[in-house]
């Protein structure tokens, strides 16, 4: 155990080991954090939900960072509402249970090109007198503009760019362009700008809420995708699912495949020719597609796919590599020593023999890992990923059935591929470097 | 992937009967070996066969197939088609019975997996369910035949130039050790982890979706040119990316693996011994290293022969290359049994052969190694 001790102490010395141990602590970190902050239950309750949750966003939003690579700056999604103070609402009551309200948003638009569309969602409690809203809308350059006058029933949307009112009134088709920008030369005006609405309410309980929702270019610090969601979610997300995915099967498979490698060394005769021929057969079947035909015919779920994935990994070549260290281990004195005091079979195998496989275990665990982060990550991009989790290959699928790099959408493939690039050469370069500390072969090689 | 090893059962079973003659010795381990070698062929392809056929998806599709054929054939004959619709629909109602009763689809499923093994195993491929090839064809055999060229040209071109690059590269490093080059494709090699689409994907992005000088997909442009040239121009555009992404995700491992198994083999004593006898550095790397590492070399090679055929799956489907491995994705997702089952039995086969095959090839390149004994 000391030895195990040291040679990992000597991992230290390899600086590509370094990097990976810290790319796998930062993805043990982040899932943690994913399922801290998001438990799972709503992680997939929002994966799945459509626009009811995810309204607030414009479809295929770039995240807001790429404004830093840009000399001309994006409009920045967001959304504000009076129901939790974002946006700040006055009531002042008036006779007989009426009342007026003035809500206002004032935000700085400093981006170089007009937002996607502004909407405001209008939820009001009334007995049988509608309330009564009118917006106006101010610009930097003093103008002021009557936006729309609307009494409202219980839930309303209204959509600046579909109002066909508010259209002959600019004389223009394109409402966004014509509110940003100066009238008389159509140039865009930066500046300070204000949403202004005043309501009035017509009895006692009657009550006006408003969501101001403003579409720009780029959102967030991930982007949205085609339903208009959060692409932090599944980025988060995915870091679970991916590791908890590569780390299961990959000791899974390493740990069964020694444990029958063992037995049959140990056992011997049929035992041993059993497996041996188990391996062959398995080396004909097709891997990938029975991988396949599961997710078509039977289950997506990532649970049955990673039982199926381990069970077929077992007897590969790696069973004859681990046998034939066994063979020897099999005839080393201590196990002499060990028959001789008269220990069981299974105690032979399970407390003297695998023990002593263990430095050739980790090398192989951790570099096996990245191939079923990206088998999981495989199987989602051909469309067979699971339908409820959200994972990076999940991401990746739909980019790329959304023709994303055709249409330009980069972020939306580059976001999970280059997570996926880290784990996998995180896990990669921390096997590389624990193979040459472990076997002997190599270390001076 | 050391498929050709022996068994300690089968080396004792031949150490019995050294002293009888080779022919004897070898043409007993050519049969106890080709016997060994079909059981296991016979049942990989069962499981396979089963796993396609669960949940009774074959039958279905059987069923339906017999439908269709006997409505169609029995409505193209004049005499039926003036019959009255209800005596026309019993007729071809008896017709289908007697027709799944032929193919034996009221035998159960169990007893019945045995007779679509059989015709896989005779290489009876059968007709396609739903996919049909380019020329119109519903047979297996014709469809696996004309997504065969692609994928060859494709996994040829790019396995070929890796087995040999890395190969001559590795010798170089090899005799190089520790220098720069060495240490930087030490430090690359953790870069296969990744898979050849995933490289795939970043070669579109930055090819074709920025820099629009290499297509995203396909084999050649649409419509193909009609002169030689420009097809062949066409082609080897689209082949380019495809190509890339295989050879960069392998690479660098592959130059490493030779790399370090050069160098413990060049750590023997015989190839000290044959330096300081002054042997030119050509003469000891053909002679004392690569000559003992030939088998490996070989098993490699015949490994990468048989990897032709099954193609690279997801790398075509992402370049949307017509080649086998696609046209078996696709095939999974029509449910189309047989060209499953015709692909792995081929894949199966040429996989049993291979490894038969290599026993005698390592016999005959290494001396100490003799057919059925050691």
């Amino acid at each position: 155990m000391n030895s195990l001790k040291s040679s990992f102490r000597s991992l230290l010395y390899y600086p590509s080991a370094v990097l990976g141990i810290l790319v796998v602590f930062l993805l043990v970190f982040t899932a943690v954090y994913a399922m801290i902050k998001i438990p799972y239950n709503e992680a997939i309750r929002l994966w799945r939900g459509g626009e009811e949750f995810w309204y607030q966003n414009p479809k295929f939003a770039p995240p807001s960072w790429i404004n830093f690579f840009s000399s001309k700056k994006y409009a920045e999604s967001f959304a504000v509402r009076t129901s939790d103070g974002s946006m700040v609402k006055e009531v002042t009551p008036g006779k007989e249970g009426t009342s007026t309200m003035e809500a206002s948003y004032t935000f700085d638009f400093m981006s170089d090109y007009y937002p996607q569309d502004m909407i405001l969602y209008l939820t009001s409690r009334y007995e049988e007198k509608q309330p009564f809203i009118s917006a106006e809308w101010l610009t930097p350059d003093g103008r002021k503009l009557r936006i729309a006058n609307l009494a409202l029933s219980q839930k309303q949307t209204y959509r600046f760019s579909q109002d066909a009112k508010l259209k002959t009134k600019l004389r223009t088709d394109d409402i966004l362009p014509a509110l940003f920008s100066d009238p008389e030369t159509g140039d865009l005006i930066k500046g300070q700008y204000q949403l202004l609405i005043t309501g009035a309410t017509f009895e006692a309980e009657s009550d006006i809420n408003i969501e101001f929702v403003f579409h720009g270019q780029v959102f967030g610090l991930a982007g949205t995708d085609h339903a208009r969601r959060d692409l932090v979610l599944p980025l988060l997300w995915g870091a679970p699912v991916a590791l908890a995915f590569g780390l299961i099967a990959s000791l899974g498979t390493s740990v069964l495949t020694m444990i029958i490698a063992a037995l049959g060394t140990w056992y011997g005769g049929w035992v041993d020719e059993l497996i041996q021929r188990i391996t062959e057969i398995n080396l004909v079947l097709p891997f990938l597609s029975i991988l396949i035909m599961i997710g078509t015919f039977y289950s997506r779920s990532i649970w049955v796919i990673l039982g199926a994935t381990i069970l077929l990994s077992i007897f590969t070549g790696a069973i004859k590599g681990y046998r034939s260290i066994f063979v020897q281990v099999k005839e080393s004195m201590y196990i002499e020593a060990a028959r001789a005091y008269g220990a069981s079979s299974p105690r032979i195998v399970f407390l003297y023999l695998i023990p002593r496989m263990i430095p050739l275990l980790i090398p192989g665990l951790v570099s096996a890992v990245p191939a079923f982060v990206f088998l999981e990550a495989s199987l989602a991009v051909l469309g067979l990923g699971d339908p409820v989790l959200p994972t990076w290959g999940k991401i990746i699928e739909n980019a790329n059935s959304n023709g994303a790099l055709y249409r330009g959408y980069y972020y939306w493939i580059l976001e999970p591929a280059t997570l996926l690039m880290i784990t996998g050469l995180g896990f990669a370069m921390l096997g590389f470097a624990l193979d040459r500390i472990f076997n002997p072969k190599l270390r001076d090689v | 992937m050391a498929v050709a090893t022996r068994t300690p059962s089968e080396n004792t079973l031949v150490k019995k009967t050294t002293h009888t003659s080779t022919f004897a010795r070898v043409s007993r381990y050519v049969v106890v070996r080709l016997l060994v070698l079909f059981a296991t062929v016979v049942i990989g392809i069962y499981l396979t066969i089963l796993i396609a056929n669960m949940g009774g998806y074959v039958d279905q599709i059987m069923k339906s197939e017999i439908r269709d054929r006997v409505t169609q054939s029995l409505g193209l004959n004049p005499a039926i088609k003036q019959m009255d619709p209800a005596v026309r629909k019993t007729l071809i109602e008896e017709t289908i019975a007697k027709e799944e009763e032929r193919l034996g689809l009221d035998i159960p499923i169990a007893i019945r997996n045995f007779r679509y093994l059989s015709n896989a195993l005779t290489l009876q491929l059968g007709r396609a369910i739903n996919m049909t090839s380019d020329s119109g064809s519903k047979q297996v055999r014709l469809i696996l035949l004309e997504r065969l060229p692609p994928t060859l040209l494709l996994m040829g071109i790019s396995q070929l130039f890796l087995f040999f690059s890395s190969i001559l590269l590795a010798l170089n490093l090899s005799r190089r050790y520790g220098n720069f080059w060495d240490r930087a494709v030490v430090a690359l090699s953790p870069t296969s982890a990744v898979p050849p689409w995933f490289y795939g994907i970043f070669l579109i992005l930055i090819f074709a979706a920025l820099l629009k000088i290499l297509p995203f997909g396909g084999m050649v442009d649409s419509p193909p040119p009609s002169n030689p040239f420009d097809y062949s121009m066409s082609l080897l555009k689209h082949l380019t990316l495809p190509v890339i992404s295989l050879v960069l995700s392998s690479f660098f491992l592959s130059i490493y693996n030779y790399r370090t198994f050069f160098l413990i083999y060049s750590s023997e004593d015989y190839v000290e011994m044959a330096k300081a006898k002054g042997l030119p550095s050509r003469d000891v790397e053909r002679r004392y290293i690569l000559r003992p590492t030939l088998p490996n070399i070989i098993t490699n090679f015949a490994l990468l022969i048989i990897s032709l055929w099954t193609g690279a799956t997801i790398t075509e489907t992402v370049f949307l290359w017509p080649g086998l491995g696609r046209t078996l994705y696709q095939a999974i997702g029509l449910y189309d049994i047989p060209i499953i089952v015709g692909s792995t039995i081929i894949y199966a086969y040429l996989l049993a052969m291979t490894v038969f095959l290599l026993d005698f090839i390592y016999a005959l390149v290494d001396p100490r190694v003799k057919v059925g004994g050691r």
